[in-house]
């Protein structure tokens, strides 16, 4: 079980104050997920054609990510720097993030790959969120939107990979409370038949691999997450961060909690309305609950 | 020999009699006790007793302790207990108000504590025990601020070993005047249950509640959180991450006093391997001995007690076992078993309201077939024995105190034993899963 | 007036001021959503909480008034006994839940699982509540002015409710009844004890039908 929070920032100037903004929601859900935290962050606005971002991930502090990014450039002829962030290293390319992803699949099989796209990057890690907060930087963030995850593990152990966010697609990211009762035969199904990845024994990571599915048929998010409410059993609370915003659904039981609040500035949700309490402007801000199996988002374009 | 009569293993007598009735009744059947079916049990391990490595204790003369503090964790009123054996949660309603009261004769002579269930405290329950742990259930029926603060420890209820993911069940035949005002309901009907708590799902949440409850008491009451074995190690470790000061849990051989018969037999995990993994994930968190863990379900002797214990449990609770110190299927009356069609030895007909001895009952005249301070006597006798005789098999393991009983003190005789509890097969060195 | 700001100490020191004493006003500043605010009192002290709160604020209260100037999070008032808990924007789920007895009102919405399990108090509700109201409420009142989600009622027993606005769905066993002179008196006067504007003829009555009491085989669909 889990607190998740989820901010979008409507108004531009306030942008290079996200992770100011951001984190403290997070830590404001450490009591309900006192084991491991992430950070999924939408940093840039402006991105050009062509270019990508893959996090990784390696426990070794001295790992040589120079020596990935010199490698990736040579086979795929492009242009890759590294830059490590604590535990974690981003990767950017001169070429889409989906052939970087491939790339690191294909040859380095054993890196663990946190986020790939053009704009998202996710940490995450074992610890207490203020801690993972600090280690990756997240109060001096910059960037649109950033959707969080404080975790209290359920049924899957306490590790890096087995925190949230969950990425299986580019730019897309999944933070879930709850606890899903038949992702044991969909993770199967969409490993055999669909071609998905799964990295862990987590529920909340075959939603997101399921979503990716759906999305990789065509469907826009909220038919995807549409689709999710017949297809995933169980309880649920998700946020969903995409290119352009986020998304939230609860499922049709609607036991799991979600907040949201809203002004001119922003919108944001959060498990616990204490998450939002310090957000700028919320004693006016209009602040309601989402309507169980309703797809809810926001965003631009 | 007539060999024309074959039965069939799929489809036994009993099986095809079930099928009839449903077909007949067109619901599911409802009884009481537990599991009933055969299960890998503390049966299928023995202790490893004093030889030329290891030396027994002298009887009497030579210390062996038995008692145990639960709930230091957050509480600043902890509970003290004489023995490692409680008096596990049954509600007054489920069983009849003599009944709960000799239960609390006796574990107030034995230094131990009763639990209240469904439907809240008795006065009579409060005054006959010293100690008294209080059952928060998902159906609230009863539930009081002043039931609260009035207990000595509050049990989160998430489930019990019968029907795991079920709620409670009464009968109206069992719903008089006084347990229907209780519950806040009208008398007779049969009462329908939640499955889940009204105002929080999940660990999470939980952790929120729980703060609540230390709120409202003060901070002074350890607060258990009780759940059906299923997913044991996972549910130790979140009641862990909620708050809780100690944990119950109750294997599927754990009793009710009505629930659908499906549930009770296809429902949870054997006691044998519960205790084991409740233990591993203790230790996995480092909370072992720190958030204290009660196991129930089939508990019936010292042995079991000691087994318990062994593989690391901080105190056993019992139920049936207790109902039947009370003489719960005893050779008495034995008119009114067959009237329930059963019999002594096999009778699971407490929901009927029928009980036969005057434990699981509220109508008054067979009530009065038990009288409280002879029942309290009984139970005081069982619990005595209990502790005996754990304390006999930890004195011939060496042991100055019974929780320094450990698992290496034991091995199995069956390798599905072996395997649930993680000791090694009699004779080898072998536990069936690992290297 | 005690002048209470949680900025400056924390929920247990609040509580059990607010516990220990017998009667007065206090002010709490600051509540920035922290959970069981004023929870657990038994004497008849004025609370006001000057924000929005969060889980169970109010819980199992006795005999206090308390009001929220904001929104209340899930379980406001849960197993209250006696008192007066008033919510001047929304409430979350479980509103009110298992309440024995005194008056919840909610002058916003309500969401879902309001007056769950209800066992004998009044749940005044201003806005609109969402689905699986009164779910299995025992005794007392839901009043709804605002309209109500899907499955109303569900697996009611003796509970009451009255609704002014639409309702989606009924839950099993729960049935429209005839609004008698009688329950709009009765309604008349709990709507004027909770200080909402409403006329008590435009309401109408849902209670139980009783056929789940006694387990039937032809009603094995509702269970």
């Amino acid at each position: 079980m889990c607190g998740i929070v989820g901010l979008y920032l409507k108004n531009p100037e306030l942008r290079d104050r996200l992770g100011a903004f951001f984190s403290p929601m997070l830590e404001q859900m450490t009591d309900r997920g006192p084991d491991s935290a992430g950070v999924a962050i939408y940093r840039d606005t402006e991105i050009s054609a062509g270019e990508g971002k893959v996090i990784l991930y390696h426990t070794d502090p001295d790992f040589d990510w120079d020596g990935i990014a010199q490698a990736a450039a040579d086979d795929l002829g492009v242009d890759v720097t590294a830059e490590r962030v604590s535990t974690h290293a981003i990767l950017r390319a001169t070429i889409d993030a989906g052939a970087m992803r491939r790339w690191i699949e294909s040859n380095r099989p054993k890196l663990r790959i946190m986020s790939s796209g053009a704009i998202l990057e996710i940490y995450k890690e074992v610890g207490l969120p203020a801690d993972v907060l600090t280690r990756f930087g997240v109060p001096q963030a910059t960037g649109s939107h950033a959707v969080g995850h404080t975790r209290m593990a359920t049924e899957s152990a306490v590790t890096t990979e087995g925190a949230h966010p969950f990425n299986t697609g580019d730019d897309l990211c999944l933070v879930h409370n709850g606890s899903l009762s038949n992702h044991h035969r969909m993770r199967n199904w969409l490993r055999e038949q669909a071609g998905i990845a799964f990295q862990t024994d987590n529920d909340s990571e075959v939603a997101a691999g399921y979503l990716t599915w759906r999305l990789g048929q065509g469907a826009t998010i909220a038919e995807a997450l549409e689709a999710a409410i017949a297809d995933l059993d169980g309880f649920y609370t998700f946020a969903v961060g995409t290119r352009d915003g986020f998304s939230v659904l609860r499922d049709p039981i609607a036991c799991k909690p979600a907040v949201m609040a809203e002004t001119d500035d922003w919108v944001a949700m959060a498990s616990e309305f204490r998450a939002l309490a310090q957000l700028p402007g919320v004693d006016s801000a209009t602040v309601w609950e989402p309507e169980p199996a309703t797809v809810y988002s926001w965003g631009h374009a | 020999m007539n060999n024309d009569a074959k039965e069939s293993a799929t489809y036994p007598p009993r099986v095809i009699d079930e099928i009839q009735r449903a077909a007949s009744e067109g619901i599911y059947a409802i009884r009481g006790a537990g599991a009933k079916r055969h299960v890998p049990s503390f049966d299928d391990l023995v202790f490893l007793g004093a030889s030329m490595s290891r030396y027994p204790l002298e009887g009497y003369r030579e210390r062996c302790d038995t008692n145990v503090v639960i709930g230091a964790r957050h509480a600043s009123k902890p509970i003290e207990l004489d023995i490692p054996i409680t008096i596990a949660g049954m509600s007054f309603g489920a069983l009849g108000a003599n009944a709960k009261q000799a239960l609390g004769l006796a574990a107030t002579a034995m230094g131990t504590s009763t639990t209240t269930g469904d439907g809240g405290m008795t006065p009579e329950e409060r005054e006959a025990s010293k100690t008294l742990v209080y059952q928060y259930l998902p159906s609230r029926y009863g539930m009081t601020p002043d039931q609260l603060r009035h207990a000595d420890a509050i049990e989160v209820v998430v489930g019990q070993g019968a029907k795991p993911g079920g709620g409670g069940m009464l009968l109206g035949q069992k719903i008089t005047d006084r347990v229907a005002e209780m519950r806040t309901l009208p008398t007779g009907i049969d009462q329908r249950s939640a499955c889940r708590h009204p105002d929080w799902t999940g660990p999470d949440d939980l952790e929120i509640k729980i703060r609540e409850l230390r709120e409202i008491t003060n901070w002074e009451k350890p607060i258990y959180v009780k759940v059906g074995a299923t997913r044991t190690r996972y549910d130790v470790m979140l009641a862990v991450k909620a708050g809780a000061d100690a944990v119950v849990v109750d294997g599927m051989q754990g009793g009710t006093a009505a629930t659908q018969d499906i549930f009770i037999e296809d429902v949870g995990i054997p006691t044998l391997p519960a205790v084991r993994l409740a233990v591993e994930a203790l230790q996995e968190l480092d909370m072992h001995r720190k958030v204290q863990l009660i196991v129930s379900g089939g508990i019936r002797t010292g042995g079991d007690v000691a087994k318990a214990l062994a593989l690391g449990a901080d105190a056993v609770s019992i139920g049936m076992a207790a109902l039947m110190a009370l003489n719960c299927n005893a050779p008495l009356y034995e008119e009114d078993y067959a009237a329930l069609g059963t019999r002594p030895g096999a009778c699971d007909r407490c929901h009927t309201g029928r009980c036969p001895v005057g434990v699981a009952t509220q109508d008054p005249v067979l009530e009065a077939r038990l009288d409280p301070e002879e029942g309290a006597r009984r139970v005081r006798n069982y619990l005595s024995t209990l502790t005996m005789e754990c304390q006999t098999l930890a004195r011939a393991c060496g042991k100055s105190h019974v929780h320094n009983l450990e698992p290496e003190d034991m091995v199995a005789l069956t390798v599905e034993a072996a395997a649930m509890a993680k000791v090694p097969l009699a004779g080898t060195d072998w536990i069936p899963g690992s290297g | 007036m005690d002048v209470i700001d949680l900025s400056q100490t924390d929920v247990r020191d609040l509580n059990r001021r607010l516990q220990g004493a017998k009667d007065g006003g206090f002010q709490v500043l600051h509540p920035g959503g922290e959970h069981a605010l004023a929870a657990g009192l038994t004497t008849p002290v004025a609370v006001t909480i000057d924000g929005h709160a969060g889980y169970y604020c109010a819980g199992m209260n006795q005999e206090a008034q308390i009001t929220v100037n904001g929104n209340a999070g899930t379980g406001v008032a849960e197993n209250m006994m006696s008192g007066t808990v008033r919510v001047r924007g929304d409430a979350s789920q479980s509103a009110g839940a298992t309440a024995h007895g005194g008056l919840l009102v909610i002058e916003g919405d309500a969401s879902a699982r309001c007056a769950i399990s209800l066992k004998g108090g009044d749940v005044v509700v201003g806005g609109s509540v969402g689905h699986m109201a009164a779910f299995m409420a025992q005794a007392g009142r839901l009043v709804v002015l605002g309209d109500v989600g899907a499955d109303l009622g569900d697996s009611l027993y003796e509970a009451q409710i009255y609704v002014r606005g639409s309702v989606v769905s009924l839950g099993a066993d729960c049935v429209e009844k005839e609004m008698t002179a009688e329950h709009k008196t009765e309604l008349a006067a709990l709507l004027e004890q909770a200080g909402l504007e409403a006329d008590a003829g435009a309401f109408r009555c849902y209670g139980s039908e009783r056929q789940l009491y006694h387990f039937n085989i032809d009603n094995a669909g509702s269970y």
